[in-house]
């Protein structure tokens, strides 16, 4: 009886996979051995170091994370966390990243608007002072924030991982909009651009954002050979981390609920037994 | 069943009280003494499951909205807040949005549960009614909330939503602008689903109360649909069933949990990560899954108005099928033909919800066009969920109807105790 319903909620489930799956156009995703993910996942530190690293380097260039703080770099389970320091504040990493980056204030003194090194209370500084100049600056895209990216496109890591390593040379029979660059993993429909076999339209899409990573464009500060691929990892890391960064702590809180539900179903069961066994049932 | 008390105040507390207000005495008769038949099996226990639902949805609200800031420019980012700054936050909010979906997984089967055995038959048509009134706020409820969050499926989903009833005559432009607050999806939209969001949940808590105080007088069926003929066949519900839902309770926490701390975002979409953009409309607008076999039956029809009137139609003939099934057995264990139906009903469900979540051109079977019928191919997913359709509202209208006046029901059970008996002396 157990199984059915669990077998009833499980097509019911089936259902969810459907939109994900329908978005199409684009080619199936890379494949990529996270170990974040999993029950039992972890990120690793040195990696979302790194991944910070060309965010920082690279991505920020364009691309806000309004809903990130300095602060979050030290707290628990992230990049610069330090059990030393219990407060993410007094995180000395995360001072001292907040005081590369100049944010916008008033001067309490005199009301002028003023430039300041920011703080750990600090957001991320936005490349823009808003939505036309991110524009302006972009052929007329607009860069999405990356807070949330990783829960924000079906595939999440995977598809992050697979569009930055997905920029590869156009089939011939593709007209690319000036302006724009063909990604194989990006969703779109190129049937306009398509003078080919209408039947074979390639996968992918056109976005205005050119190749970003390439082999040695950033330092890694562990000698770790800093190859595209490897930038693309350790970015795509960084972005999930950022976009849950308390998803460590939901699958090691999870494991503990996990195990007390167990507990308590099996003596349920046994109760359940004991106090119907003279009933005919 | 609902006969005289066995209440009997053994404390001097409990005797003031009783003679006063004799709450303790209603609560013993109702959880404690109440007669329940003693072959309910774990079909039943869904009954417990969902009013822990609401109980969870509710307390987890209550805590989300503390924290919460409902305006088109914070609603957002303060979700996502509640996610990275709100001890524990991330574990409140993913519990009340997963906590969504299992209750309408909850619901769903408990529904299915009363159409099999037919509980909804003499005398529990209020009864029925009355869940039917609870599924129907429990769906208001749900929309709005999925509202809140202001990611472009919040945004698009209400666009779509509300402009269905738009399609309604004379009267549509009004309810959409009054719905609205003005003449597009805003920040007054924003607010009112807000308000109503927190509003309905004690509504459905109410009627929970009037639907258990419409069980409580002729009691439960069961699996048989035989009347309770004697104190023989039945058993008090405390500990009886207190145990046995509580073992049920918690193997579907487990369910629940596996959602929560593993796989959190799953029955959610991506797209309502992005924040809402009323310039940008998402290249699939799909509802929440439990919406899809309702999205599947309006598009299945193709002129908006009769979409919409088939969509709460769907609904609405839930709360006539008392009067539609003719048969005199409730238990389609007795009625093998109607079982065959039921069965198929369910399958229609299913394949509803699975045609809510494609797009309508799509080819069902990947062999490419077949022939053109109508206004689309006959192997697209909008002519698999017309078939669904029509047998959705055929089952309702068409085979209960006949079948219970030209089928011929196995023998049914004495009493409760006569098969159970039976069983005893096979073991």
């Amino acid at each position: 009886m157990l199984r059915k319903r669990i077998a009833l909620a499980a097509l019911g489930l089936a259902f969810i996979a459907g939109p994900a799956l329908a978005s199409g156009g684009s080619a199936p995703l890379r494949e990529h051995t996270w170990g974040f993910e999993g029950p039992f996942g972890k990120f690793d530190q040195a990696q979302l170091q790194r991944g910070y690293k060309v965010y920082r380097e690279v991505c920020s260039a364009c691309h806000s994370m309004d809903l990130v703080y300095f602060r979050t770099l030290a707290e628990k389970g992230g990049p610069f966390y330090d059990p030393k320091y219990p407060n993410p504040n007094d995180n000395p990493y995360a001072k001292a990243l907040a005081a590369e980056a100049q944010v916008p204030d008033i001067d309490s003194e005199t009301g002028d608007p003023i430039q300041r090194p920011a703080t750990t209370a600090d957001a991320f500084p936005n490349p823009f002072p808003n939505e036309a100049a991110a524009r302006a600056s972009n052929g007329g895209a607009m860069p999405p924030d990356l807070s949330v990216i990783a829960k924000a496109r079906s595939g999440g890591p995977r598809y992050i991982y697979s569009l930055l390593t997905g920029y590869v040379n156009p089939p011939a029979g593709l007209t690319v909009t000036p302006g724009s660059y063909y990604n194989k993993y990006f969703p779109g429909d190129l049937t306009a651009s398509w003078s080919g076999d209408p039947k074979h339209v390639p996968p992918g899409g056109f976005l205005a954002m050119p190749p970003q990573l390439a082999d040695g464009k950033v330092t890694f500060d562990d000698g770790t050979p800093s190859t595209a691929e490897q930038q693309a990892r350790d970015v795509t890391a960084f972005l999930t981390w950022a976009s849950e960064p308390k998803m460590i702590e939901r699958k090691t809180f999870g494991f503990g609920a996990m195990i007390y539900l167990v507990l308590f179903s099996v003596l349920l069961w046994f109760s359940y037994r004991r106090i119907w066994r003279n009933v005919a049932h | 069943m609902s006969g005289h008390s066995t209440y009997e105040p053994k404390t001097g507390f409990e005797r003031w009280m009783d003679t006063r207000l004799p709450v303790i005495r209603l609560a013993y008769d109702s959880v404690v003494a109440f007669p329940t038949p003693k072959n309910l099996n774990y079909w039943w226990t869904f009954g417990g499951i969902l009013a822990l639902m609401l109980g969870i949805q509710i307390v987890t609200g209550i805590v989300l909205v503390m924290h919460y800031v409902p305006h088109v420019d914070h609603a957002f980012a303060s979700v996502e807040r509640i996610m990275r700054d709100v001890n524990y936050g991330w574990l409140i909010r993913y519990m009340h949005a997963n906590g969504a979906s299992m209750f309408f997984i909850a619901v769903y089967i408990h529904i299915l549960r009363n159409l099999y055995y037919g509980s909804y038959k003499a005398p529990r048509e209020v009864l029925w009614i009355l869940g039917c009134l609870i599924y129907l706020l429990m769906m208001a409820t749900a929309f709005m909330g999925y509202v809140l969050p202001w990611g472009q499926m919040s945004f698009h989903g209400a666009v779509v939503i509300t402009n269905l009833l738009g399609a309604l005559p004379i009267v549509g432009e009004s309810i959409t602008t009054w719905l609205w607050g003005g003449f597009a999806v805003d920040n007054p939209t924003l607010n009112r689903f807000f308000s109503l969001h927190y509003l309905l949940p004690f509504v459905i808590a109410g009627v929970v109360g009037l639907h258990i105080w419409a069980l409580h007088v002729p009691g439960n069926n069961n699996p048989t649909g035989v009347n309770v003929k004697s104190a023989e066949d039945t058993v008090p519900f405390h500990p009886y069933y207190t145990v046995k839902d509580g073992f049920a309770i918690s193997v579907f926490l487990i369910l629940f949990a596996s959602f929560v701390f593993y796989n959190p975002n799953i029955l959610g979409h991506a797209d309502n990560y992005i924040p809402a953009n009323p310039l940008v409309t998402p290249a699939h607008i799909v509802p929440e899954w439990y919406f899809l076999p309702f999205y599947a039956i309006l598009r299945a029809i193709p002129d908006k108005l009769g979409g919409v009137l088939a969509m709460f139609g769907a609904i609405g003939v839930l709360f006539v099928l008392p009067w539609l099934d003719t048969s005199k057995v409730r238990s389609m264990r007795y009625r093998p033909t109607a079982k065959l139906y039921f069965l198929i009903f369910v399958l229609a469900c299913l394949v509803l919800g699975l045609c809510g979540a494609k797009l309508p051109d799509d080819h069902v079977i990947p062999i490419g066009s077949t022939f053109q019928l109508f206004d689309a191919d006959l192997n697209s997913f909008v002519w698999l969920s017309r078939i669904a359709t029509a047998y959705y509202f055929a089952y309702f209208l068409i085979v209960l109807p006949i079948l219970g006046l030209v089928e011929k029901p196995l023998p049914v059970p004495e009493s409760i105790s006569a098969p159970v008996l039976d069983n005893a002396k096979k073991d």
